[in-house]
């Protein structure tokens, strides 16, 4: 396997992108919850590997979903 | 998160020493026998007072409590000689392995265990105390693998297990007081290394010398109808382990040969295993006299029948019924029937007031044993059976504020349910109709909610016992609200069977009634109003009996059926309009009227189809099956044809000209396009026979309005078509072959399990062998796919239980975290839409109009 292929160039890997602190806060106020309470991500996941992310940083994901067609999705990135 | 009040911080578990067990108990228990000849208790026995008390009336020594005030105490013996305890002998194992038997050190040198120590010690410093044990697991192996002891030089001969319980080394058996011996010389800090925490537990705690009693009120006795007692199992075993204890230590007093107390010995240890595990490998179960194995501490608390699932997570309840269920297309689709034995026991609690004390007065006149009466009366405090003698003095007394039992009467709320209760369908809310026989009846339409059949099911009934509860489930849970699925958005419950075919039959284009017929028929299902009825002419049309039932106002077009202000104008009404599972007329009129006119109108086409069926007849003949001549021998061109360009495709792939697929090898290739070819053949048959034979055909009709299928005509009296044996063609049998008078390799048709006969006209031999091959590899398939997708069910089911949908449209579980920032990420309430999307332009289409 070429290890060089850049994984986030893939068609099955939704963009995934790092929110300011403004809009985590935004977004955390909005679902009233503290971020443990979001879905995890590993710092280390092939797909956000490349941000070189903090833990309680913030991803946002755009997937293609089959109902609504585009839909976000956040997760929080914890150790490991 | 923040909504959990008390968080469970941290649990421990831990041995009880030598020590604890003493202290804590109250009683030494000295003798084996239960009670004196008089039936009390013996002091000092296993049955003793002092260790709680299980019999009304007695009071405990140790903290005069009563029955229930009382929750028992402990004891213990002293045993003859130590034994080993059977859930710990993987623990002794290991700490026999890592440690030295002479000084009693981790086999470890002293640069080692610094080492593991600092590892140790670095890993509580960073937080990362979870990984303490993979420290503790290196030790271990290390340890085991050494053959000197670093500490006093003593040569170390490994020590072998031999199941369950004793230890060896090299030939040499190691007894529980030597292992007593070895592990009381274990320091603490090896303790730790090797991964066991001494504060908690010593290892020679594993080694049992004192051996705790358990109170009785954990084993109470049950007196039998005989006025026996019946010991509970734990006692049973209790008393043998005390009788051995006691006749090992008669031995050693009288200076016994050693053979005789080993023996006693091994067999003080069996007791004890089986006394906490009845199923340890290779240790006999200790049993009943009846052969039946004693349910010790470990068996009370594992498994489906143990404590948490039995007990904890699943118990019984009163008032509730239980029988075989039987179908009556009379009864509403809300109503369930049931029979008067049980309307007789299951009761309904109704608070006396100055309104309805006379008619409470009726049910206690007749008492428990006339339908409808009342079994008991509850007066604030205290429960009173209703009985002959009872019966005058409570109708005296009879006043406002107490609560009368009454039997079940018609009208009553009840819950209804069949298992598995897989969906929310599989619980629904039913009003009671009291009727004869021994089954509950229900309306045939809410079969398929339940998933039941009449072959012998059966169902629960849930008498709710509270207003909030009645009310519960008359606004959540009635059949009317459950007609549209969660799941995809149309009816679950819909018309079946004849209910179908009648109105099929009933709106054919060439169905005329006489007046009087139409009237008739309409008045047997109760329609009695509408200006419909009055405007019927000399002769008419079905399709008008049926727009009877319809709103005034009512438009609706699907496929071929199109209803204009209420009239049916064209098509036929079939399982696609009317339906379980894609009724969409149904649908239509649950979403444009409402779910009280969708129950009604349900209730009315459906009468009216069985109705009308009664009248007409419907059955089916032998002669249904024939087809005409030129149709047969169109389809055996049709056959033909097939078989000569699948030969084709087989010459082809013989001569190598056939080019595969990409990502298939070329006998997959050849494979699905036979297949495929095969395939095409029976439906083509199929399509040309619904087009030619005659639509008053019974299998044609049957096909078209209800369970049938065109195949099934085409089946009977055409062709079978291609066997597939796990979704291939019939391959396997003999070597390259399927039957031994094939060639090997022959891939043609008819050896690959085509069957071009039809059933009506019969088999050949091979054909027949194919068909019985697939007959039983399905019959197979679904026994063995129904438990393991419930299985599979079950722990989805088990898994999602807590999810709920938030009024902020985000999925979360019980403790807030989040699952989905949208429901569905389209926010859509399935059973409110049509299959999952909702029809804008249709919406903005009919509020316009109306306008």
């Amino acid at each position: 396997m070429d290890k060089n292929i850049d994984i986030t160039q893939h068609v099955l890997v939704p963009k995934h992108t790092m929110l300011s602190p403004e809009e985590s806060k935004k977004l955390l106020s909005d679902l009233n919850i503290i971020s443990s309470q979001l879905p995890k991500i590993l710092k280390s996941d092939a797909a956000i590997k490349h941000l070189n992310l903090e833990p309680g940083e913030i991803i946002e994901i755009e997937r293609v979903s089959p109902t609504a067609g585009r839909t976000k999705f956040y997760r929080v990135v914890i150790n490991g | 998160m923040e909504n959990i009040h008390k968080k469970v911080g941290s649990i421990s578990f831990s041995l009880l020493s030598p020590q604890q067990i003493k202290k804590m108990a109250h009683v030494k228990v000295v003798t084996p026998e239960l009670y004196d000849k008089e039936g009390y208790p013996v002091e000092g026995g296993l049955m003793d007072t002092r260790l709680g008390v299980i019999d009304p009336g007695l009071r405990c020594r140790t903290c005069s409590g009563k029955l229930k005030e009382c929750h028992g105490h402990f004891g213990y013996i002293e045993l003859g000689r130590p034994v080993l305890h059977i859930s710990y002998v993987k623990a002794i194992l290991i700490f026999l392995q890592s440690t030295c038997g002479e000084c009693g050190r981790l086999l470890l040198d002293d640069e080692e265990i610094i080492k593991n120590q600092a590892r140790v010690d670095k890993l509580i410093a960073s937080g990362k105390q979870e990984l303490i044990p993979k420290v503790n697991k290196l030790v271990r192996t290390t340890a085991k693998t050494t053959k000197k002891c670093p500490h006093c030089k003593a040569k170390i001969t490994p020590v072998k297990i031999e199941k369950p319980s004793t230890f060896y080394e090299d030939t040499k058996r190691i007894t529980p007081i030597e292992i007593l011996e070895r592990f009381e010389k274990i320091s603490d800090s090896d303790c730790m290394l090797i991964g066991v925490n001494p504060n908690f537990a010593r290892p020679e705690w594993m080694v049992l010398n004192i051996f705790p009693i358990p109170p009785v009120t954990m084993r109470p006795s049950i007196t039998l109808e005989s006025g026996e007692r019946a010991e509970d199992d734990l006692t049973h075993k209790l008393s043998d382990i005390v009788r051995i204890n006691q006749r090992l230590f008669e031995n050693i007093n009288a200076g016994a040969p050693e053979i005789i107390v080993e023996d006693l010995w091994d067999l003080l240890q069996y007791h004890v295993t089986t006394f906490f595990n009845n199923e340890v490998a290779q240790v006999p179960p200790a049993r009943h006299r009846s052969g039946q194995p004693l349910k010790t501490i470990t068996e009370r608390i594992k498994s489906k029948e143990g404590r948490f699932r039995h007990n904890l997570a699943g118990k019984r309840v009163n008032y509730a019924a239980r029988t075989v269920i039987s179908p009556d297309p009379k009864l509403e689709l809300n109503e369930v029937g049931v029979p008067l034995a049980i309307a007789m026991e299951l009761t309904v609690p109704e608070r006396v007031t100055e309104w309805n004390l006379e008619w409470l007065k009726t049910f206690i006149k007749n008492g428990p044993k006339i339908y409808p009466g009342a079994n008991y009366l509850f007066d604030g405090s205290k429960k009173k059976k209703i009985s002959a003698e009872t019966q005058e003095v409570i109708l005296e007394e009879l006043k406002a504020g107490q609560i009368v039992e009454r039997h079940l009467i018609d009208g009553d709320v009840s819950i209804f349910n069949r298992q598995p209760s897989l969906h929310r369908m599989s619980i629904m809310c039913h009003k009671i109709v009291v009727l004869p026989g021994r089954s509950f009846r229900l309306n045939p339409s809410v079969c398929n909610p339940y998933n039941a059949d009449f072959d012998g099911d059966e169902m629960n009934l849930h008498i709710p016992q509270t207003e909030e509860a009645r009310a519960e489930a008359e606004i959540l849970m009635e059949v009317e609200t459950q007609i549209m699925s969660p799941k995809h958005g149309l009816n679950v419950i819909g018309c079946i069977e004849d209910a179908v075919t009648g109105n099929y039959l009933l709106t054919d284009d060439n169905t005329v009634l006489s007046r009087e017929d139409a009237i008739s028929l309409l008045l047997s299902i109760g329609v009695i109003n509408t200006e419909k009825i009055q405007k019927f002419k000399k002769n008419v049309p079905g399709k008008e009996v049926f727009s009877a039932l319809l709103p005034e106002d009512m438009d609706f077009i699907y496929d071929k059926v199109v209803i204009e202000n209420g009239q049916l104008k064209t098509g036929q009404i079939d399982p696609k309009t009317i339906g379980e599972g894609n009724g969409t007329l149904l649908r239509d009129i649950h979403r444009s009227y409402s779910e009280t006119v969708c129950v009604d109108l349900f209730g009315k086409i459906f009468k009216l189809g069985i109705a009308y069926l009664m009248k007409r007849g419907f059955t089916i003949t032998t002669s249904d099956a024939d087809i005409p001549e030129d149709v047969r021998e169109k389809a055996k061109d049709i056959v033909t044809t097939a078989i000569e360009s699948v030969n084709i495709i087989i010459d082809d792939y013989k001569s190598g000209k056939l080019k595969n697929f990409s990502g298939k090898t070329i006998e997959e290739t050849l494979e699905l396009m036979v297949m495929q070819k095969l395939n095409e053949t029976r439906n083509l048959i199929g399509k040309m026979i619904s087009k030619t034979v005659s639509l008053t055909n019974n299998a044609i009709i049957m096909s078209r309005a209800g369970k049938g299928n065109i195949t099934n005509l085409a089946q009977t009296s055409v062709l079978v078509g291609q066997q597939a044996l796990r979704g291939k063609r019939i391959e396997r049998g003999y070597k390259n072959r399927t039957l031994s008078l094939f060639k090997e390799h022959d891939k043609s048709p008819e050896s690959r399990g085509f069957v071009r006969h039809c059933y009506k006209n019969g088999l050949n031999p091979v054909e027949f062998f194919f068909h019985a091959m697939t007959g039983r590899d399905s019959l197979m398939d679904t026994a063995l796919r129904t438990p393991k997708s419930g299985y599979l069910y079950r722990r989805l089911a088990n898994a999602l239980q807590d999810l709920k949908v938030e009024y902020d449209g985000t999925v979360r579980d019980a403790s807030k975290t989040i699952v989905q920032f949208s429901y569905g990420e389209d926010q859509i309430d399935v059973s409110r839409s049509e299959n999952g999307t909702i029809d804008v332009k249709k919406l903005i289409d009919e509020v316009t109009k109306k306008k």
